[in-house]
């Protein structure tokens, strides 16, 4: 198993390790309800090293990513970040990515799971005049999260002016200890927080300064475990379990970042016929009305017809009731519409509501 | 972890106290800490009768669903309804307010295939 940079630091703090995409990654430290409620309330702080990072450069380089991407990267103006995803010809999705836009490059973060998948796919349909260099083992990726974040920023960094303009998905460059490292307004969680792509040794200084500063704002390390119950509360999509290539962006409630009149690009033709015969199924999201907790795989009735599948569920510690996703017939997925939801055997009552579940965040604060 | 000394237990994870031929039965420290946060129980019915091995309920922690195994066979008399509201209650005492059920042990013998203090934590080492 792979281990990030900062694995002896988990260790130390306790951490419960589990292997995800081949990585030993903390699943939980204090406890995932705990550190969900951290993240909230204060602000949290997450190793997600494990995510793969390609540097991509070269005269060719936009059109390339242009062709590669569903989202339109002429939009993407220096300084700026975007959400994306890569296609196959038939639609489905590679994966789902954030593209960054730097001076002279892209960086393009990818899913751990999906690196090696990623990275063949790209170079098999290379150009000439751009580069593609994977820099994923060089790269640790930390993660502040949370409506404190902001203030823990700017009292470890050498100069806080930076954090404190930054607006949602742009970037800029930060300096700890004279480092000078890429930071950004993004994140998984639905509140305000930063990414800081450190490349190079020494991150592990920045996780301990972090963690020890972070002491007056009730800062903790978060694991896997309440990273994957913070997204749920958002619809955020899960790369493996809510999408994948045999689901569509359209269908997965990513038509907008599918810029269909961008002109040409992978899965194109086949996402144009998609829109214009329509969807067959959508991701929704579901509240349970009774007591129980969806999980994935579960099946979805509607009068004892299976309607659909069951793609992320838990118990979401914010509004404590069970939530999900799920792949549901496209004649059910009007807001309010009542499910069942089959669980250990027993049809259980669930509703679908307009998501994200989690409204109260502090994601787009000043 | 805390294994006490009075106790019986099974290879699952479960613990029995036993009182006569009642039985109160809950899952251990390590069960409870191995599973993280539990957030929901599903237990039998009141009188139904259960067998040795079989599984009689469902623990559900954030990331998993684990069975609770009956650890003798007989009826049902009495579950831990506080756990509807708590079921943290579990992960916090485990041994005392966590505790699960109550049975009234059909085949007192089936007590001799479960497992000591030292049993059990060999097992769990």
């Amino acid at each position: 198993m792979k281990k990030t940079t900062l694995y002896n630091h988990h260790i130390k703090k306790g951490a419960k390790i589990v292997s995800f995409a081949g990585f030993a990654m903390p699943l939980q430290y204090s406890g995932i309800i705990d550190e969900h409620n951290t993240v909230r309330n204060s602000v949290g702080i997450f190793d997600l090293s494990h995510m793969g990072e390609f540097e991509i450069s070269g005269r060719g380089a936009e059109d390339f990513l242009q062709k590669m991407t569903i989202n339109d990267v002429a939009n993407l103006e220096i300084g700026q970040a975007q959400y994306t995803a890569m296609c196959t010809n038939e639609g489905g999705i590679i994966d789902d990515c954030v593209l960054y836009r730097n001076d002279v490059s892209y960086l393009f973060v990818v899913n751990a799971s999906n690196i090696e998948k990623d990275f063949l796919w790209l170079n098999k349909h290379l150009e000439e005049n751009v580069t593609l260099i994977d820099v994923s083992h060089d790269t640790t990726l930390i993660a502040v999260q949370g409506p404190e974040s902001k203030e823990l920023l700017k009292k470890v960094l050498d100069d806080g002016s930076l954090i404190d303009s930054l607006k949602f998905y742009h970037h800029g460059t930060i300096t700890f200890n004279g480092k000078h490292v890429l930071c950004s307004r993004t994140g998984y969680t639905g509140e305000l927080g930063y990414e800081i792509y450190w490349k190079g040794e020494g991150a592990s200084n920045l996780w301990d300064v972090l963690l020890v500063a972070g002491k007056e704002f009730d800062a903790k390390p978060i694991g896997l475990g309440a990273r994957d119950t913070l997204r749920l509360e958002m619809k955020y999509c899960l790369y493996g379990n809510d999408i994948d290539e045999s689901t569509n962006p359209i269908e997965a409630g990513l038509s907008w970042i599918t810029k269909l009149d961008k002109g040409s690009f992978m899965g194109r033709r086949a996402l144009d016929k998609v829109k214009e015969n329509g969807v067959s199924r959508r991701l929704v999201a579901f509240k349970m009305l009774e007591k129980g907790i969806p999980r994935k795989d579960y099946k979805v009735f509607s009068n004892n017809i299976k309607i659909g599948k069951v793609t992320s569920g838990t118990l979401t510690p914010s509004i404590k009731s069970g939530i999900g996703m799920a792949y549901v017939n496209i004649s059910f997925v009007k807001v309010g519409t009542e499910i069942q939801i089959e669980i250990r055997g027993k049809l259980l009552q669930a509703r679908i509501i307009k998501p994200p579940f989690w409204k109260n965040g502090s994601l787009m604060a000043n | 972890m805390n294994i006490p000394e009075h106790l019986f237990y099974t290879d699952s994870h479960e613990w029995i106290s036993l009182d006569g031929e009642i039985a109160t039965v809950g899952i251990t420290d390590f069960a409870q800490s191995e599973l993280g946060d539990i957030i929901f129980l599903e237990f039998p019915e009141i009188n139904m009768n259960i067998e040795y091995g079989e599984p009689f309920g469902t623990i559900e922690a954030i990331k998993t669903v684990a069975d609770l195994n009956a650890p003798v066979s007989g009826k049902i008399l009495e579950v831990n309804t506080t756990l509807e509201d708590s079921p943290e209650k579990v992960n916090e005492d485990p041994y005392g307010e966590g505790w699960l059920v109550k049975i009234k042990c059909s085949k007192l013998e089936e007590i001799k295939k479960l497992l000591s203090k030292d049993d059990y934590e060999k097992i769990i080492a």
